[in-house]
């Protein structure tokens, strides 16, 4: 059921939010124990949101927007009084004493915050495989993978389980799980969106966005959790975006541009064939296709593996046994007590990302990793301000792949990153981007990838709910269970 | 042979910034209260707090700079500097590294009435650590375990890093105590190295007189007043002599000076020196400041001592009363808020250095924790100077005025003002000179000191409330005219 159908519901009085909430964790009591997109629930927040939304609707008072719409949250963003477990036997049992800002404003908005989803340990992989605890299974092959960091939030939309989720976005993570679990997803222009409360990967590649099972819904999402807040410095001073307004305009006729580069010989011939048939859907729209060179993207991956990994060796720094989270209390010293908690608290590919971190800023290392790195990101930047000259937006594949099998990557990491070749340049740049279901094959679902220029979220969500209008994709569901 | 070494040093200069919140989040810029009371996710380090920088510590990076002839950086950039410890709560500190906010400025000093100018490589501005509580030992090792405070965790500093311009314990004394006082009459600083608010590290070497190539240097940590910075310093100057003469080498290492044996012991030597890993900040933005911003930092910037000595000197204050003036900021900053309109700066700065300054000392108050407010104390000179109490009486106030109360009240209370009017006294004056007409002769034959007898027993009669110039005056006219 999509957002607007809730709300109509809500308007004429036909459904309660306790209700909604009842059927909810029906569902994901009865199917969530093959799908594993929840970490745990919130149900007494949920249920305490709910009984307001109730005695206000009963008052007849208007809602927000959003009011009694269930949410579900990726576990690495601070629900206060919950655990926020970022998917890591390091923070297993740590309390988050706060609120997100993303939080805050769902719960002002009135939304029913459902329980914390799984990810890749602290948001670093692509298949959720890295979660300390579980592996969430693909909704649509429970043989496969859904993707990942935000595999969680994919899957449990994808399921049925909730209307819309929140994901974080450092390489991809929101969009490629989207397109492996063929919802919708957006990652916003960086700064559009504040990351307090959202626990760092690589700070200046982060960003938060919705998921949902269409452009319209995650349109909802985004225009409440957007907006300036001072306690990020990097959250741009802007007001909150309102692109369910813009929705409703008619769609203008845009220069569409398709990077050669991601429709070459890595991406697998059915995705490629999906892509395609889109582009001609939207040249049939009377849009302009125009083929564009982005010849710095085939050095994005390893700059990307630089950049972020030595970000994230800082930001995990914090977690050294000292004050929360896991300590091991049989050391001795100082150093070994850091060490053993560290070494038993983080998994292996967290590991090996802190590692290659450390390694690319050690002196006499710095200039040679790190700093070109930056200027390769600077570069890639560049590029993009030059396409944007002629084009309006950039169509590409969101992954080169469909869905994989579970342990498909587990002896080559490389193969995995490679996975995100068409996601990462867009979050060296900053851009926002959009991934949308645009076909199927073998019966798993395809995405593709739409990037505008800064804050331009509204053409990229426009051009995407102009082909979520045409075609039916996004309305496709797997078959667990009946799905409304 | 007889090897003449000449000592070089350069100086790091930790201030604390006086601002009323935390370098990077809203929590108070002060101590004194439980253990981690003063604390918020964003300074304990929590998963998800982000840092935002406090505007009012780059204005007072920024007027340090000014007042050490800086450039200001119109880009400067915050980096992290990464290493493990359990007082750094996020595992890196937030730091200016390659990019300060202020660079190439200078400081003179005088040493023994000769003039050096000394240069100031950088200012940078950076976030300081927590404190440990180690228990049963001074350090981790051989304690039963350490707790951690982390209060003091994020709040401003700058780092004032000097030239290696300095040639003697001396002169790094001066530079010091002149660096102090700059930050103490901008307000940047409140100069206090007792309890750490200015920290100063020495980089000291020695090199044979004549030679251009700097000897190995160490740096000494630990320094927490002036005494012991010159103290700490003559002691590594003549370790280091001492090594190289007995054909001994001096190793690059960091060394930490104890006051009590007055001697300096390895810290830590170079081979296990960190590797910071510094890269720039992600969470903060490069820092711009503009140049119209300096411009409105300039204008609103307090006084360099430089320009307080020339102010002082202009209101026609004594050489001594503007040497304690600059010694002490905080008695020259309550001397200040005191010289209003219509009250004379030397007869203020009379009592401010004299006896105002002399009853605080004897009850070890401070001048910012003086109980007399500024107002009070140029009320009280005003009176005096109106005549309506003389400088005997004020000073027989001063106690009463210690407990707040200010000067009309008190002697609204005691009835205690001047006697001036020359009404009023002439009646008492007639009847005390018509029962001594051996003084009127004596007067009257020019022995015009007899006179003094007379005004004593005016003073008596009057409990020492009559004006005595203006005694003397009553009388003499009196004696006069009969
Ligand atoms: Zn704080």
């Amino acid at each position: 059921m999509s957002i607007s159908q809730l709300q109509d519901q809500y308007r004429r009085g036909e459904i309660t939010a306790s209700a909604v909430l009842d059927q909810t964790y029906a569902r994901i009591d009865s199917h969530d124990g093959e799908v594993k997109s929840f970490l745990f629930h919130t149900r007494a927040l949920a249920y305490e949101i709910a009984g307001e939304v109730d005695a206000r609707l009963a008052k007849g008072k208007t809602l927000p927007p959003l009011a009694g719409i269930p949410l579900g949250v990726k576990d690495n963003m601070h629900m206060s009084g919950e655990k926020t477990t970022c998917a890591s036997k390091i923070l297993e049992n740590f309390q988050a004493p706060y609120d997100a800002t993303v939080i805050a404003r769902c719960k002002e908005a009135l939304m029913l915050p459902i329980g914390k989803l799984n990810m890749d340990e602290f948001a670093m992989g692509s298949s959720t495989e890295n979660s300390a605890f579980f592996p969430t299974r693909n909704p649509w092959d429970f043989s496969r993978v859904p993707g990942g960091s935000s595999g969680g939030s994919a899957a449990s939309v994808a399921a049925g389980f909730v209307p819309l989720s929140l994901g974080s976005d450092t390489g991809g993570s929101i969009r490629q799980p989207a397109a492996f679990c063929g919802v919708t997803g957006l990652k916003p222009t960086y700064g559009r969106v504040s990351r307090y409360g959202l626990v760092a990967f690589a700070s200046s590649l982060d960003q938060i966005g919705p998921l949902g099972r269409s452009v319209h819904d995650c349109a909802y999402l985004l225009d409440a959790i957007s907006g300036h807040d001072a306690r990020d410095a990097t959250s741009a001073n802007l007001p909150a975006t309102q692109v369910v307004a813009h929705l409703a305009m008619s769609q203008k006729f845009l220069k569409i541009g398709i990077p050669r580069e991601l429709i070459g010989p890595e991406i697998d011939d059915a995705v490629k064939a999906c892509v395609e048939s889109a582009i001609r859907w939207y040249e049939q729209q009377g849009h302009q296709i125009i083929w564009c060179d982005m010849a710095s993207f085939s050095a994005a991956v390893a700059t990307y593996y630089i950049i972020a990994p030595a970000e994230a060796s800082a930001n995990l720094s914090r977690y050294d046994g000292v004050r929360y989270g896991l300590r091991d209390k049989k050391a001795d010293t100082l150093k070994t007590m850091i060490a053993n908690t560290r070494g038993h608290g983080f998994g292996a590919e967290v590991k090996r990302r802190i590692i290659l971190g450390t390694y690319v800023l050690s002196s006499g290392y710095y200039d040679a990793f790190y700093a070109k790195a930056q200027q390769v990101r600077s570069l890639i930047t560049y590029e993009f301000q030059q396409a944007f000259q002629n084009v309006d937006v950039l169509l590409t594949p969101t992954a080169p792949t469909t869905a994989f099998a579970f342990g498909a990557h587990a002896q080559d990491p490389l193969a995995m990153y490679l996975a995100d070749i068409a996601t990462i340049p867009v979050n060296m740049a900053g851009l926002p981007a959009l991934s949308l279901p645009c076909g199927f094959s073998d019966g798993l679902p395809v995405g593709m990838q739409i990037i505008g220029r800064a804050w331009d979220e509204n053409t990229v969500m426009g051009l995407g709910h102009q082909f979520q209008l045409g075609t039916d994709y996004h309305t496709r569901v797997p078959a667990i269970g009946s799905v409304a | 042979m007889n090897t003449v070494f000449e000592t070089v040093i350069g100086i790091e200069v930790h201030a604390q910034l006086r601002t009323n919140t935390k370098l990077f989040c809203g929590c108070p810029n002060q101590f004194g209260t439980g253990p981690n009371s003063n604390v918020c996710p964003v300074c304990l380090g929590l998963p998800g707090a982000l840092p935002v920088l406090n505007k009012q510590a780059v204005i007072f990076a920024v007027t340090a700079g000014l007042g050490l002839h800086c450039q200001i950086r119109e880009t400067s950039v915050f980096s992290r500097k990464n290493y493990f410890y359990p007082d750094l709560p996020k595992g890196y500190q937030i730091s200016q590294y390659d990019l300060p906010i202020c660079e190439h400025g200078h400081l003179d000093i005088t040493v023994e009435g000769v003039s050096k100018r000394i240069g100031i490589t950088r200012i940078h501005m950076e976030e300081d650590a927590g404190k440990l509580v180690h228990q049963g030992a001074e350090a981790i090792s051989g304690s039963t375990g350490s707790l951690v405070d982390l209060n003091r965790a994020c709040t401003p500093l700058i780092e004032i890093v000097s030239e290696p311009d300095i040639r003697s314990a001396q002169e790094a004394r001066v530079y010091v105590e002149n660096l102090r006082r700059i930050l103490m009459f901008l307000g940047v600083c409140d100069g206090n190295m007792e309890e750490g608010s200015l920290r100063a590290d020495a980089n000291v070497s020695i090199r044979p007189v004549g030679t251009e190539k700097f000897g190995t240097r160490t740096e000494i940590k630990n320094v927490n007043s002036f005494r012991s910075l010159e103290r700490a310093i003559e002691s590594e100057v003549a370790r280091q002599t001492a090594l190289i003469l007995s054909g001994s080498t001096v190793i690059q290492e960091t060394r930490h000076y104890d006051d009590f044996t007055q001697t300096t012991k390895s810290l830590r030597s170079k081979a296990d020196a960190h590797d910071y890993r510094y890269f720039p900040e992600p969470d903060l933005f490069p820092l711009h400041v503009s140049s119209a911003w300096i411009a409105e930092i300039k204008a609103s910037m307090k006084l360099h001592p430089d320009a307080v000595l020339l102010k002082y000197k202009t209101e026609g204050l004594s050489e001594f009363e503007i040497q304690v003036l600059l010694d002490d900021p905080e008695m020259a900053c309550f001397f200040d808020a005191c010289c209003v309109d219509g009250v004379s700066p030397t007869a203020v700065a009379k009592w401010v250095v004299g006896d105002f300054q002399a009853i605080l000392r004897d009850k070890k108050i401070s001048f910012s924790d003086s109980p007399v407010a500024p107002a009070a104390l140029t009320s009280l000179v005003q009176m005096i100077e109106k005549g309506t109490l003389s400088g005997k009486m004020a000073k027989e106030m001063l106690p009463a005025m210690m407990t707040g109360k200010d000067p009309e009240s008190i002697v609204k209370e005691s009835g205690a003002t001047q006697i001036s009017d020359g009404d009023a006294l002439r009646p008492l004056i007639a009847a005390i000179i018509d029962q001594h007409p051996d003084v009127i002769e004596k007067v009257k034959s020019g022995k015009r000191n007899a006179a003094d007898f007379l005004i004593g027993q005016v003073m008596k009669e009057t409990k020492g409330r009559a004006k005595p110039d203006l005694v003397r005056t009553l009388i003499l006219e009196d004696i006069q005219n009969r």
